[in-house]
């Protein structure tokens, strides 16, 4: 019986800070940062809201949409890299906030921005090997980028979850991933901002780990781009997707429906989940999807889906990705500050 | 190292706490939050039971918080308000977002957020606040 996506859904905090906010303070051209990024405004969290809450607001909408007793979970993967607690399960108390009960495999994913299509495929692996019936897998962030840095003005807050089981509204058909060991961007244990090599991220981290992943996976399932309705790409910004697309040979309006990113920036493991999920708010049954995610160290997930008609009953019973980007507030760099406890006082 | 907050009395209502879940009872079908041992209104007659409400209600009564409690200091001005549950139960709570917009009798529904820290070192209490619908 075929494998997937039962259930999908997102969570996307309401405040945003605009590229033009930014720069004003920093006396940077807004203009060449918002040709160059290809990103309007950010979204950030509210101070009460973490990697926690965002995870459990994202993975009750999934639950929603799969129309499934939550017990029937069988593991609960959260993929981050702003886990709340450095030493406590994120997924302890979003496994209890989402009533899935104790008889339940928790552990919490790091791989930069590619840890949540990781959980992704662990779960696949258990559904497929029948020790769980169901799988919940999350990815989510809410990034911080050091004052004045350039991930300042992309660094986002969002989570993307969804349901795999049988009787999928997207079925996996295939997923392939490529790893290497490049540092291109890390954080050490106990600093508050991540280091990055500048131009170093480009092409030998994010193009040739997104490109192979992609490759790859349409080699093994004898595809190719023009086989696909939509493709989502993590996205650290906007320039970084287009170009590994036209390296692939995809046309613009195959990535426009995923393309969340002018609007809520990068929020890391939530990237490419988050696009997903606007995908499937629009998908048709028939439609194939290429999600190929990155996380810097480095490594990319491919995946492919088949969207089925099961989508058409499921889809209106959450709140859709659309719904979220257009419910905002837009802040100041003050409030900004105060929120995201950039102040050492 | 000891903490301000009671771990164990947060850890015994969590349950409840995260998931709102409280009782019914199946004589005189009147739903309770939180959870009650006893029937008010029926005691030994009573036979009760566990009761997930739904997380929607509205806004009976509210006041703005602009000198808070320890803790919440951060999110002063904050509303805080009685709820009433769709199903009919009654309970108080904070109201995220700009309580210029909170009004009586105004749709809520439940969210999962952050409700207080221990520093930096301590545990990290969840819990649901109330959200204006749309
Ligand atoms: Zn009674």
């Amino acid at each position: 019986m075929d494998i997937g996506i039962v259930g999908y859904g997102c969570y996307i905090p309401r405040l945003r800070i605009s590229v033009d906010e930014i720069a004003r303070v920093w006396g940077t051209d807004a203009e060449s940062f918002k040709k160059g990024l290809i990103v309007e405004e950010k979204a950030v969290p509210e101070m009460d809201e973490d990697t926690i809450t965002i995870s459990v607001e994202a993975g009750r909408n999934a639950l929603l949409r799969a129309g499934i007793d939550p017990k029937k979970i069988g593991a609960v993967y959260i993929g981050s890299e702003s886990h709340p607690y450095a030493v406590k399960p994120s997924g302890t108390v979003v496994a209890e906030a989402l009533g899935l009960g104790e008889n339940i495999m928790v552990a919490d994913f790091e791989f930069a921005c590619k840890a949540g299509t990781a959980a992704m495929q662990c779960c696949y692996g258990l559904v497929k090997a029948r020790e769980i019936e169901y799988g919940l897998a999350i990815g989510a962030d809410t990034s911080q980028g050091r004052p004045g840095d350039a991930l300042e003005y992309t660094a986002a807050a969002a989570a993307g979850a969804f349901v795999i089981g049988k009787d999928p509204l997207a079925t996996l058909e295939g997923t392939h991933s490529y790893t290497t060991d490049t540092s291109d961007f890390w954080r050490r244990e106990g600093e508050d901002y991540p280091s990055h090599g500048a131009r170093f991220t480009g092409k030998p981290a994010y193009f040739k780990h997104v490109v192979s992943a992609s490759k790859l996976l349409m080699e093994k399932l004898s595809l190719k781009p023009s086989d696909f309705n939509h493709i989502v790409f993590h996205m650290p910004n906007g320039k970084f997707p287009l170009t590994a697309s036209k390296i692939l040979g995809f046309k613009n309006e195959q990535i426009e429906q995923g393309f969340v990113v002018k609007r809520i920036g990068n929020p890391y493991s939530g990237s490419s989940p988050v696009g997903l999920c606007a995908i499937l708010d629009a998908a048709k049954p028939g439609d194939r999807i290429l999600m190929t995610s990155y996380g810097s160290g480095a490594g990319s997930d491919s995946f492919s889906f088949m969207v089925t008609d099961k989508i058409l009953e499921r889809r209106d019973r959450a709140k859709k990705t659309e719904d979220y980007i257009k419910n905002k507030k837009n802040i100041d760099y003050g409030v900004y500050v105060k929120l995201r406890r950039k102040l050492k006082i | 190292m000891p903490y301000k907050s009671s771990v164990p009395l947060f850890w015994r209502l969590k349950k409840s706490k995260y998931n709102l879940i409280g009782t019914k009872c199946n004589t005189c079908d009147k739903v309770f939050f939180p959870k009650k041992s006893l029937c008010p209104n029926c005691r030994r007659r009573g036979n009760l039971d566990d009761f997930q409400f739904s997380g929607k209600g509205k806004i009976v009564s509210f006041t703005v918080i602009r000198v808070p409690p320890e803790g919440f200091e951060k999110y002063a001005p904050y509303a805080a308000a009685i709820i009433e549950l769709d199903e009919g139960a009654r309970l108080s709570g904070q109201i995220v977002g700009d309580f210029s917009k909170v009004e009586t009798g105004k749709p809520v529904r439940a969210v999962f957020r952050k409700i207080n820290e221990d520093g930096n070192e301590g545990l990290i209490n969840y819990g649901l606040k109330w959200e204006l619908s749309e």
